[in-house]
């Protein structure tokens, strides 16, 4: 006699699920899904983001006198000679150096030198993101070079001070201790 | 307001400000040649068939020149995601189209115009754009009118060539490509995200006319993915880990660092919005969603989530998207969105056709869970009643509210209020103020979640004021 010939409806569904394992109504692998696969090192060699203590900072180095030329070629365009940013349509550069001592003004003025709390940050975002119509495409000697022309224009580093893996890290840039956790909900509006 | 400082803008702020001004402008210019009479500005346009075509047909032609046909093809142009049709005097006495003549995918209605607007931002390439919040009908945004914010343009990715990969202090490094993430357990939810810029204009003075302006980063959708919590008992989790950097895959290879407890709380790798996949410029093939955060966390054409021990520092996370208060000093990873409110309808740049009874309606939401409640004003927050919720509040998801008004003809300031289930209400732009201080605009320019004034005078018209 066949399942089909022995039940209907209701009586038919209880008796299917009684001849499964118990386990069969929904099963969660024990271990791993094992979906995906591995990461090779090759495979995540390229990727990087650096934080404030430099760890994953490439080999290499460069100074301001290699930066100022990389700077001329590849970003003076959109951030202007001095460094003062080109606000021009179709352009859009970030000033880069000056406001010191604005931030507490009713005009801050907030710029690498003087808003950024970290030198890291300058390396890893020219890395990643800039020239901005071509990111990702310096040599990290490059990197290294205008990052050292940056921090000497705004007076960091002196314009003969290499920047490299051990070097940049240590850095103190002006508004270091700027910075402040989120203190909201903000107890004021509870009052 | 009362003894609000007075604010002062830098150039760069000046200029982009200006040009908004101007863009919105030009936007609303376009969308007041749509209606036949300022009575209907921005409201009830039925009964204006040949004015409403007039928009569907090319600029340029007349209005008696585009009744149905009389247009040539090159002429004819409908709206972006619509296609032109031509409309029979009866659609009862002809056969309308075939079936899948569309190709199999539908779009919306030739009649309907609203589109979302781009901030002029200097170069177009790094800007945001705004969604219609007095068009849009509702609690979900339709996924073409989704806001965007990017900062390198939007990337073309072939999903099959995409992989996630999930990396640093875990047990076992892997990669997952789009196919290998939906054959988890999925979950769906609808979630609001808004930029933490949404309102930057608005600190100062009341800057831009329109909802789109003054609020139009904000937007809500059903997300479908797979938890991270998923993710990280399938790879293995190192004790030492506290923080995730999650990294995108566009020029901007937008980084931000992710504390893992809100990862492991309800962090989504989202492949689907609305029922489909995410559209390419809410993050193609695959958007990191994180409930409640600033919209700038959800990292767009996400390609790769680190394991670490401490946040890195990205350029997003200490130049931009840190809050600078009046004393010098900037709040950093000032991730949740407060409770916040708007009533879309009426709202600026609309005009009451005269006294009568209208409904107001609004969206409500809190990044830190469900809407409790919404009170509405039409006295500039003198007195204050409850509103009634349209749809049902669900956590981290917008409500849309209604409050029926019969305005009697005289000058009124409107306003909506949100308190959300942890208590916290919506405070005014002074409270804001008094605690983060006077420099606005450039200083101090994100999470500005104060209470929307629209003030309507007896003539009926509505602008943005602060009150
Ligand atoms: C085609 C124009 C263009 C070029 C060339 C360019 N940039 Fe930029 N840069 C931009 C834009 C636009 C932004 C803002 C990006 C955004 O909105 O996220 C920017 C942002 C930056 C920032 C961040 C500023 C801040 O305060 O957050 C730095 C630093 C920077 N660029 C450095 C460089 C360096 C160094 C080069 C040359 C190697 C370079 N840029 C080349 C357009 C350019």
């Amino acid at each position: 006699m066949s399942m089909r010939e022995i039940c209907r409806g209701a009586a038919c569904l209880a008796l299917a699920l009684a001849a499964l394992p118990p386990h069969a109504l929904g099963q969660t692998p024990q271990g791993p899904y094992g979906f995906g696969s591995a990461a090779s090192q090759e495979e995540l060699a390229d990727f990087f983001a650096i934080p404030a203590d430099g760890r994953r900072l490439p080999s290499g180095s460069g100074d301001a006198a290699r930066g100022a030329k990389v700077y001329a070629d590849q970003c003076a365009a959109c951030h202007g000679a001095q460094l003062e940013g080109n606000p021009a349509k179709g352009i859009g550069g970030d000033k880069l150096i000056g406001g010191r001592g604005t931030l507490a003004s009713s005009t801050p003025v907030k710029t690498v030198e003087s808003y950024w709390p970290y030198a890291t940050t300058l390396f890893d975002y020219i890395k990643r993101a800039m020239p901005f119509n071509a990111p990702g495409s310096l040599s990290d000697e490059d990197v290294y070079s205008v990052v050292a022309y940056i921090l000497s224009k705004a007076e960091m580093i002196k314009a003969t001070d290499r920047m490299n893996a051990t070097m940049l890290p240590k850095v103190i840039m002006p508004n270091r201790d700027g910075f402040e956790g989120d203190p909201r909900p903000e107890l004021q509006l509870y009052r | 307001m009362e003894n609000t400082p007075t604010l002062v803008l830098n150039d760069n702020v000046r200029r982009l400000i200006d040009a908004i001004v101007i863009a919105e402008q030009r936007h609303l210019a376009e969308r007041r040649s749509e209606e036949a009479c300022a009575c209907t500005e921005g409201m009830f346009p039925r009964n204006l068939p040949t004015s409403r075509r007039s928009f569907v047909f090319a600029a340029g032609s007349t209005a008696g020149a585009v009744l149905a046909g009389a247009a040539s093809a090159g002429e004819q142009k409908a709206p972006p995601g619509a296609q032109f049709y031509e409309v029979p005097a009866d659609p009862t006495k002809e056969l309308g189209r075939p079936v899948g003549a569309d190709g199999g995918y539908g779009s919306r209605s030739q009649f309907e115009t609203e589109v979302r607007w781009r901030f002029p931002t200097a170069n177009e390439y790094t800007s945001w754009s705004m969604s219609p919040l007095d068009k849009i009908v509702g609690n979900l945004t339709p996924s073409g009118l989704h806001f965007e914010r990017h900062h390198g343009g939007i990337p073309t990715i072939d999903p099959s060539r995409h992989m996630v990969f999930v990396h640093g202090m875990v047990q076992e490094a892997k990669k997952f490509s789009i196919a290998d993430l939906k054959r988890f357990p999925s979950t769906t939810r609808k979630y609001f995200i808004e930029c933490s810029g949404n309102g930057l204009t608005e600190w100062v003075k009341p800057t831009l006319k329109s909802v789109q302006g003054t609020h139009g980063l904000i937007s809500t959708s059903e997300w479908t993915g797979v938890p991270f919590a998923t993710i990280a008992r399938e790879i293995g989790l190192k004790e030492s880990a506290a923080w995730v950097l999650a990294e995108g895959a566009d020029a901007a290879v937008m980084t931000r660092s992710i504390p893992l407890e809100k990862m492991l709380k309800d962090a989504i790798l989202a492949y689907g919005q609305n029922g489909e996949a995410i559209r390419p410029e809410q993050g193609y093939p695959l958007r990191l969603i994180l409930p409640g955060w600033e919209g700038n966390t959800h990292i767009k054409w996400l390609r790769r989530l680190e394991l670490s021990d401490k946040p890195f520092m990205t350029r997003e996370e200490t130049s931009k998207y840190t809050d600078l208060m009046a004393n010098g000093k900037a709040r950093q990873f000032t991730f949740e969105m407060e409770a916040k409110s708007v009533i879309t309808f009426p709202s600026g740049e609309m005009k009451l056709p005269g006294p009568g009874f209208y409904n107001i309606t609004g969206l409500a939401w809190s990044g830190r869970g469900r809407v409790q409640s919404v009170d509405v004003s039409t006295d500039a927050g003198k007195t204050w009643y409850p509103a009634r919720f349209d749809t049902v509040p669900e956590p981290i998801s917008t409500v849309r509210f209604s409050f029926p008004w019969l305005w009697d003809g005289k000058a009124a300031t409107l306003q909506s209020r949100c308190t959300d289930e942890t208590g916290y209400v919506q405070p005014t732009l002074a409270q804001l103020i008094a605690i983060r201080g006077a420099n606005g605009p450039f200083g101090s320019i994100y999470h500005l979640n104060a209470i929307q004034s629209w003030a309507v005078s007896a003539d009926g018209s509505v602008s943005n004021v602060h009150a």
